[in-house]
């Protein structure tokens, strides 16, 4: 068991080339703030991406940023601040679930994870802002996709297909995303006492007008007191956020309250308070107990969300709430099953859509898929890819499995 | 370009011609394929005219059944096929080939589902880009990419080419509003990737589809999202007297922290031909022109309005004109929406191109142009994606002078090396397609295209979709799956261990 660290992305190819020649498998990793998601793994060496930090570009009016993959996360956020910026699909950090320390994380890991966060709604996810990449694949051998602009169709778009690829695919060197301006305001709207019925209809009327809804989740009754340090109070809330300019933030707000006036008692929320909130939602903060309860991620139509938990609760002990306008599901199963045939099934009956096992026993990691199983011939497809990048199985072999 | 090699037909192909249309015509029953010379000849080039070819044969399928039994028919065989939607392509990604059947998906023409509590339409891919937002534009949602040929080109097209338009640095390119696709491999497997849900599960084989130009898989159905109309748009009309100031201005826009809606500049020869063919009202005494549309509600872009007119009086436009009402905001859009045709006018032939750069780089790009125009004798007009850096130059020629085509080739081909000299790229929306495919190792290493090439081979190992388009050279998977492992066992190398 040796840990590999390179500090430049030569020294990550040939570390990986000598894998390769030896047929030892290496596990990838940056900080390993997300090292409990997925199948359990027993490769021989480690590669630790954490040295290989540092942004190498970042053009604030071009909207662009480089950045070495093991530069942390938090890092980024703080040079995008000083200048007005951010990513704006705002990647979660998964490290309090997981029982880590806040605060963790690499870029290159948010796009491996393809994470994103509430403002998903409008922003998209890491996929959605990957611009380019320089690599070394599972073949041991360097190479580039995409570029340094904002727009580029040229070859196929191999960026996106390293997001959500866990570090099966290729190592990532050098990671380059489109940055954009941060909201000069933010407010959010809450609505209280609502079910998740009537909150999933609330949301809908809200994204279905112009006021621009950027977040929309819902807290069930005794989950709201686990957000902001409990500045939200016990019982369940509608979270509505608007982001943007002063006046137009306070024109889309005022629309809005008058578009759901009758749903339920309405609070306007600012500053620190809103964006503690979002924080929370975004980290999945209510379940994060430290305990190691199954944590479920479900991304289905949002219309679908509260009724597959419905007929959840027939048959399982559940705790739920809902990000996403109710088409992202955090579900944690209180009595320790983590049921994923059952839920597996059940979405499916609901429109389809797919489950991440983010939290779980490696017990039961190394017995359920953890990822969406996927029908043959996609799971062919996905297979004869990673054949292509990583013919020996060398990075992260069994994690997606 | 006109010099282009395409793949070498394949003789047994061309030999078994007449069996492979009697076979067609069993699989696709009544009009769906044609074989005749002259029927054919609709299909013999797309929106990149100068190439011609006649395929083997035109299939036109209607159902998901038939384009998986065609294409297993084909994979089954050795025989090539070139998809094709409405054949808008400006890059030549549904050139014919010979010896392949073309693969019209036009019939596939059916809105599936509209679904507006979760905001997504389901449509067949033959369907209109502006199909899209008409069947949902009186519940007030639209469908944001807006590529200028959005009257006609389909939206399995847009994702086959991920298609952009005046809109996308404020609402995303096709990738980013395409929620799911179900697709035929080569091999007759019908596959779904996404739904009405958010992120597709396991590796992001959406993301690598959208943008392929056909090489990977026919796409026979597109889930797309779909957005509330902004409440309204106003627009600014800022003429600069340098490319300079112009460029300035619209970093410190974004600097603001604002990003427009739309954002186009135009350099003086565009402005002329675009003021003479529309009479829009251009200034035609500045270099630049810049057309700012901010939208969204009416508070918002009232507020913005006041401070893109700020910033581009710091940055000393000489002149400044905001639009009072609808009609005068589609004034300002007449004539850069009519550029294409106003050049037309001006110019027996253009050639259009579609590199981009990082904006810093613009003032550099336009003096090599001009350079580049006086080295080959043509002119050059300019419109211009001012806030994502995509170049639309429009090189001005006669093909009826021997030899101008070719200059005119040779002079897009100097652009596009410039464009990737300063930091940008060979095309920023209209794709490679046969156009820019010997253009590519400008760009990429082979280490980078055979990578690529190995994507392909896990969709398509026999090269049998789409070949000749995007890559300049073609390698068997066989040879691109060898390992080349050097020394066997070696060591690690000597860096740090714990």
């Amino acid at each position: 068991m040796t840990t590999f660290t390179p500090t430049t992305p030569s020294e990550v190819r040939s570390t990986v080339a000598s894998a390769v020649a030896q047929e030892s498998p290496l596990e990838i990793l940056g900080h390993g703030s997300k090292r409990g998601i997925g199948r359990p793994q027993q490769s021989e060496h480690t590669l630790d991406l954490s040295k290989l930090s540092g942004v190498t570009l970042y053009e604030p009016a071009e909207l662009v940023l480089s950045a070495k993959a093991g530069t942390p996360l938090a890092d980024i956020e703080t040079l995008l601040a000083e200048h007005g910026q951010q990513l704006a699909f705002e990647p979660m950090d998964y490290g309090p679930l997981l029982g880590g320390e806040a605060g963790k994380g690499t870029l290159g890991g948010v796009l491996g994870a393809n994470l994103s966060g509430p403002r998903r709604l409008k922003a998209g996810a890491a996929r959605d802002h990957i611009l380019g990449i320089n690599v070394v694949s599972g073949r041991g051998e360097a190479f580039k996709s995409g570029g340094r602009v904002v727009k580029n169709v040229t070859g196929y778009d191999m960026s996106k297909l390293m997001a959500n690829s866990w570090g099966t695919l290729a190592v990532f060197t050098d990671v380059t995303f489109k940055v954009l301006p941060a909201a000069e305001t933010e407010v959010t709207l809450a609505i209280r006492g609502l079910l998740d019925d009537a909150a999933a209809a609330a949301m809908a009327l809200a994204l279905d007008s112009s006021a621009e809804v950027s977040s929309a989740a819902h807290l069930p009754e005794r989950i709201a007191a686990r957000v902001a340090g409990g500045a939200l109070g016990n019982e369940a809330v509608t979270l509505l956020r608007v982001e943007g300019f002063g006046p137009s933030v306070a024109y889309r707000i005022t629309a809005l309250k008058t578009l759901l006036g009758n749903a339920g008692p309405l609070e306007e929320i600012d500053g620190e308070t809103s964006r503690l909130i979002w924080r929370d939602v975004r980290d999945c903060r209510p379940f994060a107990d430290n305990s190691e309860k199954p944590v479920w991620r479900v991304s289905m139509a949002p219309s679908q969300g509260h009724q597959m938990v419905l007929s959840l609760r027939m048959q399982a002990a559940v705790s739920a709430f809902y990000d996403w306008q109710g088409g992202l599901v955090w579900l944690r199963m209180e009595q320790g099953d983590p049921e994923a045939a059952l839920l597996r099934g059940l979405f499916r009956k609901h429109g389809g859509g797919h489950a991440t096992l983010v939290r779980a026993a490696p017990s039961h990691r190394a017995a359920l898929p953890v990822f969406e199983p996927q029908p043959p011939a996609l799971a062919a497809l996905s297979a004869r890819l990673k054949q292509e990048f990583d013919p020996k199985n060398i990075l992260n072999p069994g994690r997606m499995a | 370009m006109s010099g282009l090699a395409m793949p070498k037909p394949d003789d047994a192909t061309m030999r078994r011609r007449d069996e492979i249309v009697a076979d067609m015509r069993i699989i696709v029953p009544g009009e769906g394929v044609v074989d005749a010379a002259n029927s054919m000849r609709a299909f013999e080039s797309d929106g990149l005219t100068a190439y011609r070819q006649l395929p083997l044969v035109v299939v036109l399928p209607q159902t998901v059944a038939q384009v998986s039994r065609v294409l297993k028919y084909c994979n089954d065989r050795n025989i090539r096929v070139v998809p094709r939607g409405s054949g808008t392509s400006l890059s030549g990604g549904a050139l014919p080939l010979e010896d392949a059947v073309l693969l019209v998906m036009s019939r596939f023409n059916r809105i599936l589902e509209i679904d507006f509590p979760n905001r997504v339409v389901v449509a067949q891919p033959g369907v209109t880009n502006l199909g899209i937002t008409t069947a949902v534009e009186q519940e007030g949602f639209y469908y944001a990419p807006d590529p200028s040929s959005q009257i006609a080109c389909s939206i399995g097209g847009n994702v086959a080419e991920n298609s952009g338009g005046v809109h996308c640095l404020k609402y995303g390119l096709t990738a980013n509003n395409v929620l799911g696709i179900e697709m035929v491999l080569m091999n007759g497997e019908v596959v779904r990737l996404g739904g009405s849900h958010l992120d597709a599960e396991g590796y992001d084989l959406l993301g690598v589809m959208t943008g392929s130009e056909g090489l990977l898989g026919v796409v026979t159905e597109v889930t797309v999202r779909i957005l509330k109309k902004p409440e309204m748009a106003r627009a600014l009309l800022i003429g600069f007297p340098t490319s300079e100031q112009g460029g300035q201005c619209v970093a410190d826009i974004i600097g603001a922290g604002i990003i427009p809606g739309g954002m186009e500049m135009m350099d003086r020869p565009a402005i002329q031909a675009a003021e003479d063919f529309v009479h829009a009202g251009y200034p035609l005494d500045v270099e630049a022109l810049l057309i700012v549309e901010l939208d969204g509600p009416g508070v918002e872009v009232d507020h913005l309005i006041g401070l893109v007119e700020a910033i581009a009086y710091k940055n000393g436009s000489t002149t400044c004109r905001i639009s009072q009402s609808e009609q005068e905001r589609l004034s300002f859009w007449a004539g850069r929406k009519a550029a294409f045709p106003a050049v037309g006018r001006i110019s027996p032939d253009y050639y259009c191109m579609d590199g981009t750069i990082p904006r810093k780089e613009l003032p550099r790009v336009l003096a090599g142009m001009r350079e580049l125009s006086e080295k080959y004798g043509l002119g050059v007009a300019n419109v211009f994606h001012a806030g994502d850096g995509n170049l639309h130059p429009l090189i001005l020629y006669d093909a009826n002078v021997p030899g101008e085509l070719d200059k005119a080739e040779s002079f897009g081909a100097d652009i596009l090396r410039l464009c990737v000299k300063v930091g940008g790229v060979l095309t920023g929306e209209h794709g490679v397609g046969v156009e820019k495919r010997d253009l590519m190792p400008e760009m990429f290493s082979q280490a980078d295209l055979d990578q690529q090439m190995r994507v392909k081979c896990a969709f398509d190992p026999n090269h049998l979709l789409n070949p000749g388009k995007v890559f300049p050279q073609l390698r068997r998977c066989a040879e691109l799956g060898r390992m080349h492992i050097s020394g066997g066992k070696l060591p690690f190398p000597d860096i740090p261990r714990f």
